[in-house]
């Protein structure tokens, strides 16, 4: 068996069904095995759509996204998509062809350091010089892709090792880890928990990522159903719980919503769970909620007192913790007098509800909110990165699970469609809607192709402002109305572009047509892109300046919606 | 505050540029960094001198933990410890001073490993106090070229 059958076969027996990559000369002896296997290949057509939809099918599915690329600028052309998995925790594997073994450090034709370059953006790496350490390596490489907090992971692979054989008489011992546990384990914490916990008056869980990562929606509902405590989540653990439940006050932080950033800012005791603490949700850390106590729950010993002080540090995974904790509650017989906190808490939402102004023009919000009450919460909502992102965030109530996926930590535009087609492959028969912007959905176009080919679920909303909005907000707001660069002069008319990669494509330009088109769009079967003009000046509100407290947001969202316009 | 941390790592390819490029990508300032084998030919041991407060080497430490390739970080400032460090320094010696020079060689019980025309090598093994007393009592007689190691350290035995 050779090098690039023994990969297959491993990559079988892992239960790995599809794989994105894209073949050049180094991965050619790959390709002739995958292209013989059972694997279900999917030819992207640009190196960063194979990695973000391995990244958005591993979103989608919890299991690990693979990607192969060949050596030099396929490989480089990972770097962006394995950062991006790197920063949101997402378990990857991407396999990298290398220049022969003979060749490397010569810089022969094509041969780039992939894993110098990306050894700051991945969990590990790995170049295999020696058939015998191709097994183990794949064991091992997939072992930490997977477990503890999980991440990105690359094997440089180089040509004569795909096509060298693997002596299979030799046993490959798994590996042992020789790393010791860690002393804030759960076991030891758990009695100042349930202390801090019962002397609460307003207590509140922030539900991060590592929540949906570790698969605990079920274990977080059954928690707030027995305790009735809060919740709010970060932009990574949107969807921890279905939006739609009343506990769920929805997400904080710079665009949070005003009733979920000021139960953070006013609660005493905040239990956070499996996130890091962003500068996003937290601002300047020296004044974040600095009344509070923290309990501070993460599978990452390094995520806790790394950007805020915690009060109780926790190491422990979402689900365990979640599970253990909700079994002493019981035991204990504790419950939560919290009314007088629901009270205050259900006061902000009616006092500060999120509005926006429906016309005259075409408003992002509106397209978002109407394609929200059409679809509802049984879709996997993908956006990609600007202020059509945070529209989406706001105004589309997601259900719980893996409903939710966006290039959180990286803000990588161009990552939502080559990600929604990951998403919808990972799980077949579901519809998925992806919100994209006019900046974003250029800097992947090119895979409208694969998209096509495929047929696949996915409608497309362009939220098309003509101009990188998000940059545009902010050069409105803290650079004087200085619209350097931001402000598109020229796009493509996106509906003749869908039409000639041969998808069907609708165009809404009046608020009117909203209901009827989006109606339309979802009864489309297969691809569908909606081009919808909408309104350049809108601004994404409330918003926290950089560095400011939760409480401190920006907009007249008190009273009537902020308008503003380019002058 | 300095603090010395012995890191155990798996004797790996790579693993030296691993925890460098760590300490340059997170803004920690490594004062000096000895790395070489032990008493277990698939481990290495990284001896670092870092510079931070508490919290900055509490983050050090977890960060270099979450690595894959290290086994054990040890916070050993605190301990009861032996630390050497090599400096090799060339002075210069003309006749007249040589006898001077040579003394001062015999009190730290330092070596001279080698001797040119006009100038001495002098070896010497020591903690950084040590180093700090040869250099300075040397320096009065032109120090024409100077190399010194990182620390390396060992926890001392129970008495
Ligand atoms: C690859 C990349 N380059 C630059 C940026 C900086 N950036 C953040 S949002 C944004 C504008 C995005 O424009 P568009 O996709 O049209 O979305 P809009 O904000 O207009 O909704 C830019 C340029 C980024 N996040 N990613
Ligand atoms: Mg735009």
């Amino acid at each position: 068996m050779n090098g690039a059958q023994y990969i297959v076969k491993f990559l079988e027996n892992k239960g790995v069904d599809v794989v994105f990559g894209y073949p050049g000369g180094a991965v050619i002896p790959f390709y002739d095995v995958l292209g013989r296997s059972s694997l279900r290949h999917i030819l992207t057509r640009h190196e960063q759509g194979a990695v973000h939809a391995a990244d958005g099918y591993a979103r989608a599915t919890g299991k690990p996204g693979v990607c192969i690329a060949t050596s030099g600028p396929g490989a480089t052309n990972l770097v962006t998509g394995i950062a991006n998995a790197y920063l949101d925790s997402v378990p990857l594997l991407a396999i990298t062809g290398q220049v022969g073994l003979d060749s490397i450090g010569r810089d022969a034709f094509q041969e780039a350091d992939i894993m110098g370059i990306t050894m700051p953006v991945t969990k590990h790496s790995y170049l295999v010089k020696d058939m015998k350490h191709l097994p183990p390596v794949l064991e091992e490489a997939w072992n930490v892709a997977t477990t503890g907090r999980k991440g990105p992971v690359l094997i440089d692979i180089p040509k004569d090792i795909f096509m060298g054989s693997v002596d299979l008489t030799k046993a490959y011992p798994g590996i042992t880890t020789r790393k010791g546990n860690h002393k804030n384990g759960l076991e030891n914490q758990l009695p100042k928990i349930m202390a801090c916990l019962t002397e609460a008056k307003k207590p509140l869980i922030l539900a991060g990522g590592g929540v949906i990562a570790s698969q605990a929606w079920e274990q977080l509902l059954q928690l707030v159903r027995y305790t009735n405590l809060p919740v709010v989540t970060t932009f990574m653990g949107k969807g921890a719980l279905p939006e739609n439940h009343p506990a769920c006050l929805g997400i904080v932080g710079m665009h949070g919503l005003p009733a979920a950033n000021l139960a953070l800012s006013e609660c005493d005791v905040l239990l956070a769970i499996g996130t890091r603490f962003s500068d996003r949700v937290t601002g300047k850390p020296r004044n974040f909620i600095p009344h509070a106590q923290i309990i501070h729950v993460d599978i990452d010993p390094a995520e806790l007192c790394k950007n805020i002080r915690t009060d109780i540090p926790v190491v422990c995974d979402g689900q365990k913790f979640l599970v253990h904790l909700l079994k002493a509650l019981k035991e204990a017989n504790i419950c939560f007098q919290i009314e007088d906190w629901w009270s205050e808490i259900k006061n902000w939402q009616k006092k500060y509800p999120m509005k926006y102004e429906k016309c005259p023009n075409l408003k992002p919000q509106h397209v978002v909110e109407e394609v929200a009450n059409q679809a509802g919460d049984k879709v996997i909502v993908v956006t990609d990165v600007g202020q059509h992102q945070w529209f989406t965030a706001q105004y589309y109530p997601v259900g719980g699970k893996r409903s939710f996926i966006s290039s959180g930590g990286l803000g990588t535009m161009g990552f939502g469609l080559p990600a929604a087609i990951g998403a919808s492959l990972g799980r077949p028969g579901e519809m998925v809607v992806l919100f994209t912007g006019d900046g974003s959905f250029q800097m992947n176009i090119q895979e409208l192709a694969t998209l096509a080919q495929l047929q696949l679920p996915v409608k497309i909303f362009i939220l098309n402002n003509a101009c990188l909005g998000m940059v545009r907000q902010w050069q409105e707001l803290f650079f004087d109305r200085h619209y350097a660069h931001s402000l598109f002069n020229y796009n493509p008319d996106f509906v003749r572009l869908a039409e000639v990669y041969g998808i069907k494509a609708l165009k809404i330009t009046d608020p009117k047509e909203v209901t009827g088109v989006v109606a339309q769009a979802l009864r489309t079967s297969g691809p569908v892109i909606v081009e919808c003009m909408v309104e350049s000046g809108e601004n994404v509100f409330p918003m926290v300046p950089p560095g400011g407290r939760p409480n401190e947001m920006l907009g007249r969202w008190q009273d009537e919606a902020h308008i503003s316009r380019i002058s | 505050m300095r603090h010395t941390l012995a890191v155990l790592v798996e004797n790996h390819p790579g693993v030296l540029s691993r925890v460098a490029g760590l300490f340059a990508r997170r803004g920690y300032n490594i004062e000096s960094l000895v790395v070489g084998e032990t008493e277990d030919k698939t481990v290495s041991r990284i001896t670092l001198v870092v510079e931070g407060d508490e919290k900055v080497i509490e983050q050090v430490s977890k960060q270099l933990n979450k690595q894959v390739d290290v086994i054990k970080v040890n916070d050993i400032t605190n301990e009861e410890t032996v630390e050497r460090q090599l400096l090799l320094l060339k002075v210069a010696a003309d006749p007249p001073v040589r006898q001077e020079i040579m003394q001062i060689v015999e009190i730290f019980r330092c070596r001279i490993v080698d001797i040119g025309r006009r100038s001495l090598i002098i070896e010497a093994t020591g903690d950084e106090e040590k180093i700090q007393a040869i250099i300075k009592s040397l320096q009065p007689f032109g120090i024409q070229e100077l190399v010194r190691t990182g620390k390396v350290a060992m926890v001392r035995g129970q008495k």
